[in-house]
């Protein structure tokens, strides 16, 4: 027998460590372990057994694998800090000693870090990179937002914004954009790249609303936007080189050295890239190839395949969804969210030089199709063109398909706008809208469209409708005749037997009873499982009725105030746009063939 | 020096103004009296101390003068003009004569001056300012209130008191105010009870102090700095000492370093430094990733777990949600309720409409949730977690249907009613014709199955606890337990040859001969004969016990049977021979409270229910075979299977637990179908079926299938919940019974009856 194994010295305990160990391992304080976890990926594990993995330590501690924080050790960064705490320190003596010269020295050669190879450590392929695009997009808009006052290095914050704008052009370009939502925190945009969702969320610009310290650490924040600017321009570059367009990104027609001295010329580019107004220069001319889907025979993948197909058809029709429109954005409208949202659908758009350099055409073009309002009214308006509300563009693009502009002019009460980023599970509640969607993926026609038609016809003429009903109800009575004189016939001699109808309530209930029964047997392994599952299940279907409730609720209100106020007002309203769309009634019925 | 600097300032401005003046030789008169004036200045300023400067501002005065008389006509009061422009600044006086229209202003003020006596500077000694003041104030620095009350205040060198003046009445105050121009710097002085008028001087220094400045107007901060300590060479130097041949000899050692850098420059070693590039900065990303799949050997962390990616929004988020999304005010009020707790509202913000978009506000959350993020993203601890695809109801087992596995009782086809107390026991005979109960009401009842007639009713005196029928077919007897008794009954129906051939066996008691009854036994028990009249009625032995009987249970080949006394502790188990009219007590120390016993089917065992175990023994040879450990804490009821290998144990605390003996001693399945504790389970003979009866007013039929194959475990399905029975007293079906030989369940109530379930 060998020597006695004590306790803690294989297995779970050997492979974690605390914090304050790895501190000290490292000889790193607090704050720059915190930036190299940040930077370099490391993250605490949730160890299996948390007794074990703490030594018999009852606390909760935050336990990091022992390979990850030797992984660290290995790190050259950790020499870029102290590089860096040794130069503030000759800085502050220098300062203190009123040394210019070698503060000037100092700063010319301040230590820089370089996160390349970090960006090829934690993503090894594009594909991961991809995959976690999401909060790096986000955060990088959010501090392009930030404005120059706050504890944010100023040249982090026009980085930002250079990166995410470069973004954006990859978007247009690559016609990438796939679902928008506007909500209360800001405008979700879901973009899919090689495959892969990517979903960002740009805040609404309503000015800097400043935080408490304790609320929001931006020094934290900054840590992270340091390494998601390098990981986003090596992302941009690699799209820009995917679709063939010269990086850093340049507009054709116009040169400006990048190294130019003259600053003001250079912003004034930088300016017109951001306006997202004009496409960028190629390397090579693009050739467009049409994508088939290969048909490989299977029986069962049949309906997958269609599937498959109508969803690409779907994709190719909201790539050019507003191809041939015109639009005009009012300067209430949030010019860059609008601008790019019609830009990656293949729509032209300009607006008022006045707020931003890239205007393309005025505001009295004729050719102009649709001007974006949000406003109650407009003095003069243009007859040759709709004026619509912006949520119009938002819910275009999710239900991938022009969308009637009636319920969307001006000062007009707007249709829900509905989330496209939901998946319903079974017994979930299904709002109408989202329904109408549903029903559309799948290929049927849009419901909404016949219904109005046909309360237009009953209001047209509401006794035609009653005339209607009463041959219907001939026709209904006529049938069964029809059957009576059949049977007579035939039944002279023989009788038809009579289908006994198998007693369907006794039925369910015996298989009721049986599934009490099947239940009762469920093992008693799973049986807490399954009763939380039932009862997450009740809680669902609890929801969804109370939400189908409110619903009909709010539908029975409406229709009283809809009666109470008279019917006459519904009427003028309706007048009051009438010139507009009689002018355009060949358009919109393109756009329905369509 | 100043003054001359200034004067050559005036003289710069007049010729400047020449063009407007028109008496010319006027000007040139004022220039030459003005530089008449500087010289003497220059001289005399070096030497001269206070007395010069007023010298020298009377010379000023009569060049302003001059100037005045030259510009502007009507001046007057040229005395009073210079008066002001002495005190002012030099520049407030060049500011005058670029601008001559403002002099009129000035010259108001300058009037309200005009009253005041000549400045005492001028002969300190003219007249004794010290008397004046005593003659003035004469009572010192007292509280001048002590005097309010008297016309006067204090007294003159005489010892007169000197009177106040005159003070009027308001009105006359408000009067003389208006009247004199003096009157808002007329000050009124408590000690001597005097107005005074104070001077300009006096105004200005309040001026001063209210402006929180020097408060002595005649103090210039800003007065040209004499440099005393110059850096110009002196011509005579300090010190006379000639400089140090090494300030003239260049340093060996430095010329040795530049020597060497002008080689290292030669050599092209040390080059100049190279201003730093900054379209570096603009240029420094490159195609970073070859492929998008393929990745090149790295190292990376240690089995890495990527993050979460963050939830997407729902339909509540929206800006303009449809209206059942959107609160109402209850749940505003309930949003509002939860301030303090704030992670367990259902959203951060409130679902609301907004008419358009540009009403929809900054998100003020936003900056606190994106820091969130990021803490979790490097903060929270990352485990890999199995997320369950499942549907709950691929947790429940796939049974087979009912319909499949007829037939099994269904309907409640029949109810036999007669007793008036609870029907505790009921027995069938081996053919199943006959049905036998027991009951509180003290009797014991026999039914023909096939019609529900009651046969035949036998009084006991007390209340039955257990009814078995012989299986037996060649006899016809039923052992009854009833208090401390059991009786074997001959009931009396069926086949008469098998009536009269149990009577003719029973008649005599069999020859004792070479047996003693051993003492533990004869404590416990009697057999005894019934008196005639018992025979009549049907009684044929009596075994009388020491304690009550409370159960009984026969032998499959009808010979042997058993009873049971719970409070007989050690003696509690009897297993009695008919043929013989012996009895033993198997069992020689108490194991619990026994509660059953039964006979195995085939193999001489004997299964023994205490409250927690059932045990196994083999009578042959006399030991404990086995010990099923039911898990529960009071067994009610045994049934073992017909092939003998499968016992089923009802227990109070709702469990039905079938034990496969080749098994294990533990359950193969417990059940608890029941809502209330089993009284009791049953198997049938030819059908794989087993039933059990609960407090629940109900019993439920389960198919109970068992295999030959050893490797093949039961099947076990309920099939059917037969529901019919009252509830009395709390207590609903107390036993169960299969027929037979047909797909039928007896059941008998607390309510009385018994049921028949086909």
């Amino acid at each position: 027998m060998g020597p006695m194994k004590k306790k803690y010295e294989a297995g779970e305990a050997t492979k974690y460590i605390t914090r304050a160990q790895a501190l000290k391992k490292l000889q790193l304080n607090l704050k720059d372990f915190r930036r190299l976890c940040i930077l370099k990926g490391v993250y605490p594990r949730e160890p299996n057994n948390r007794k074990k993995a703490q030594k018999g330590k009852l606390d909760k501690k935050t336990l990091y694998y022992v390979k990850d924080i030797r992984f660290l050790s290995h790190e050259p960064l950790i020499w870029k800090f102290r590089d860096f705490k040794v130069f503030m320190r000759k800085m502050k003596t220098a300062m203190e000693k009123g040394d210019k010269e070698t503060v000037a020295r100092l700063k010319e050669n301040k230590p820089s870090m370089k996160l390349d190879h970090l960006v090829k450590e934690r993503y090894p392929t594009f594909m991961d990179a991809l995959n976690d695009l999401d909060d790096c997009l986000t955060l990088c808009f959010f501090y392009s937002t930030l404005p120059r006052d706050t504890k944010v290095p100023a040249n982090l914050i026009s980085l930002c914004r250079r990166l995410t704008v470069e973004f954006l052009h990859y978007v247009i370009a690559a016609k990438a954009l796939r679902k928008v939502f506007i909500s209360v925190k800001g405008i979700y945009y879901q973009v899919e790249i090689k495959g892969q969702p990517v979903t960002m969320l740009i805040n609404h610009q309503r000015g800097f609303k400043p935080t408490s310290a304790s609320d929001v650490d931006y020094r934290i924040m900054t840590n992270f936007v340091d390494f998601y600017t390098s990981m986003l321009g090596f992302i941009n570059f690699r799209l820009y080189h995917s679709i063939n367009l010269q990086y850093p990104p340049k507009l054709p027609g116009i040169t400006v050295k990048e190294d130019a001295t003259d600053e003001d010329a250079v912003e004034e580019y930088n300016e017109l890239v951001a306006a997202l107004n004009s496409s960028l220069v190629t390397n090579v001319p693009q050739a467009e190839e049409e994508i088939q889907i290969d048909e490989f025979p299977s029986a069962e993948g049949a309906e997958k395949l269609e599937e498959a197909k109508r969803e690409a058809e779907a994709i190719e029709r909201l790539k050019s969804l507003f191809k041939g429109l015109k639009f005009f954005i009012s300067r209430e409208v949030p010019r860059e969210s609008v601008v790019f949202v019609i830009r990656s659908c293949d729509g032209e758009v300009s607006w008022d030089p006045s707020i931003f350099a890239g205007a393309t055409y005025d505001e009295t073009d004729e050719s102009i199709t649709h001007q974006i309002v949000d406003r109650p009214s407009v003095d003069k308006q243009y007859l040759s063109r709709y004026y619509i509300q912006p949520q119009w563009l938002f819910d275009c693009i999710n239900f991938r398909r022009l969308l009637p502009v009636e319920d969307y002019f001006i000062g007009a009460n707007l249709p829900p706008h509905i989330s496209p980023f939901v998946t319903e599970r079974l017994g979930d509640y299904i709002p109408p809208e989202r329904q109408m969607l549903l029903a559309l993926q799948r290929g049927e026609t849009l419901p909404a469209e016949q219904e109005e038609e046909e309360e237009e016809e009953e209001d047209e003429s509401e006794d035609d409708s009653s005339d209607e009903e009463e041959e219907e109800g001939k026709i209904e009575k006529k049938e069964p005749t029809k059957s009576q004189v059949v049977k007579e016939k035939k039944g002279m001699k023989v009788m038809r037997g009579r289908v006994e109808m198998p007693d369907v309530k006794g039925m369910e209930e015996e298989d009721k009873e049986h599934y009490k029964f099947r239940e009762l047997m469920i093992r008693n392994k799973d049986k807490r499982l399954y009763r939380s599952m039932m009862k997450n299940r009740r809680n669902r279907e609890r929801e969804a009725k109370r939400l189908e409730n409110k619903r009909k609720q709010h539908e029975k209100e409406e229709k009283s105030l809809k009666k109470s106020t008279s019917s006459g007002k519904a009427l003028t309203a309706k007048w009051s746009i009438q010139p507009l769309s009689a002018t355009s009634d060949t358009q919109t019925k393109k756009m329905k063939m369509m | 020096m100043a003054t001359a600097s200034k004067s050559a300032k005036r003289r710069y401005e007049i010729v400047e103004n020449k063009g407007n003046s028109e008496d010319v030789d006027d000007i040139i008169e004022a220039q030459v009296s003005d530089n008449a004036d500087d010289s003497t200045d220059e001289e005399s300023s070096e030497y001269s101390g206070l007395e010069d400067d007023e010298e020298d501002d009377s010379g000023d005065e009569e060049d302003e003068s001059a100037w005045e008389e030259a510009s502007d006509e009507d001046e007057e009061d040229d005395d009073e003009e210079q008066d002001m422009s002495t005190n002012e600044d030099s520049e407030d006086d060049s500011e005058d004569k670029v601008a001559p229209t403002a002099v009129p202003i000035e010259q108001v003020e300058s009037s309200t001056t005009a009253e005041e006596p000549a400045k005492p500077v001028e002969d300190e000694y003219a007249y004794d300012s010290s008397d004046e003041e005593d003659l003035r104030n004469t009572v010192g620095n007292i509280p001048m209130n002590w005097y309010d009350e008297y016309p006067h205040i204090g007294y003159d060198l005489e010892g007169k008191p000197i009177l106040k003046p005159k003070r009027g009445d308001e009105i006359d105050n408000f009067l003389r105010k208006m009247e004199n121009p003096e009157s808002w710097r007329t000050v009124y002085d408590p000690q001597t009870g005097q107005d005074v008028v104070l001077s300009n001087e006096d105004v200005e220094l309040i001026k001063n102090v209210m402006g929180s400045r020097i408060p002595d107007g005649s103090y210039n901060p800003y007065e040209p700095w004499v440099d005393w300590f110059t850096n110009e060479v002196m011509e005579t130097p300090v010190t006379g000492r000639p400089e140090h041949k090494r300030s003239f000899i260049p340093s060996r050692i430095e010329a040795m370093k530049v020597g060497r850098m002008v080689h290292a420059i030669k050599m092209g070693w040390m080059k100049p430094r190279v201003p730093k590039d900054t379209s570096v900065e603009r240029h420094k990303y490159y195609l970073m990733w070859n492929a998008d799949d393929k990745s090149e050997d790295v190292r990376r962390i240690e089995n890495p777990i990527p993050a979460p990616k963050p939830r997407l929004p729902g339909h509540a988020e929206s800006y303009n949600p449809p209206p059942e999304y959107a609160f109402s005010d209850r749940e505003i009020a309930q949003w509002n309720r939860l301030a303090d707790t704030p992670y367990q509202r259902k959203f951060p913000f409130v679902p609301k409409r907004f008419s358009s978009l540009r009403a929809v506000p900054a998100y003020d959350r936003f900056a606190r949730e994106r820091f969130v993020r990021c803490l979790d993203l490097y903060l929270c601890p990352r485990a890999k977690k199995m997320r369950l695809t499942i549907q709950p109801e691929d947790l429940v087992p796939q049974l087979p249907k009912p319909r499949d596995l007829q037939p099994f009782p269904t309907v409640c086809s029949m109810i036999f009613k007669g007793h008036k107390g609870l029907v505790r026991t009921i027995s069938h005979d081996p053919s199943g014709q006959f049905l036998i109960s027991g009951s509180d009401d003290q009797t014991l009842k026999v039914w023909e199955v096939a019609t529900g007639r009651c046969f035949k009713t036998f009084e006991v005196k007390g209340t039955v606890r257990c009814v078995s029928w012989c299986p037996n077919s060649a006899i016809a007897l039923v052992a009854a337990a009833v208090d401390n008794n059991v009786y074997l009954i001959n009931p009396g129906v069926g086949d008469r040859l098998v009536q009269a051939k149990t009577d003719e066996i029973l008649k005599e008691m069999p020859a004792q001969t070479d047996y003693l009854i051993p003492q533990r036994v004869r404590a416990v028990l009697t057999w005894n004969e019934p008196d005639k009249e018992q025979w009549a009625s049907g009684f044929r032995v009596i075994l009388t016990h020491f304690k009550a009987v409370k159960h009984v249970a026969w032998h499959s080949k009808g010979d042997y049977f058993s009873s049971v006394m719970p409070e007989g502790d050690n003696r509690s188990v009897l297993i009695h021979q008919l043929s013989r009219r012996r009895s033993q007590l198997p069992f020689s120390k108490s194991k619990g409270l026994v509660q059953c016993t039964l006979f195995h089917p085939l193999r001489p065992y004997l299964f023994v229910a205490t409250q927690r175990h059932v045990r196994v023994y083999n009578l042959l040879k006399q030991e404990l075979t086995k010990k099923l450990i039911t898990g529960a804490k009071w067994i009610s009821s045994l049934a073992v299977h017909p092939g003998g290998d499968n016992v089923l144990v009802g227990t109070h605390d709702r469990r039905l637990c079938w034990f496969d003996l080749d098994l294990s001693t533990k359950p193969y399945q417990a059940l608890r179908h029941h809502g209330q504790g089993i009284r009791a389970v049953a198997f049938h003979k030819r059908y794989p079926l087993f039933a059990s009866g609960s407090d629940d007013c109900s019993a439920i039929v389960s198919h109970g299938m068992v295999y030959n194959d050893l490797l093949k475990n039961p099947t076990i399905v309920p099939l059917k919940k037969l529901r019919g029975h009252d509830k009395f007293d709390d207590f609903g079906v107390f036993d169960v019974l299969f027929h037979p030989t047909q797909p039928w369940l007896f059941t008998s109530g607390a309510d009385g009856t018994i049921r028949l379930y086909t």
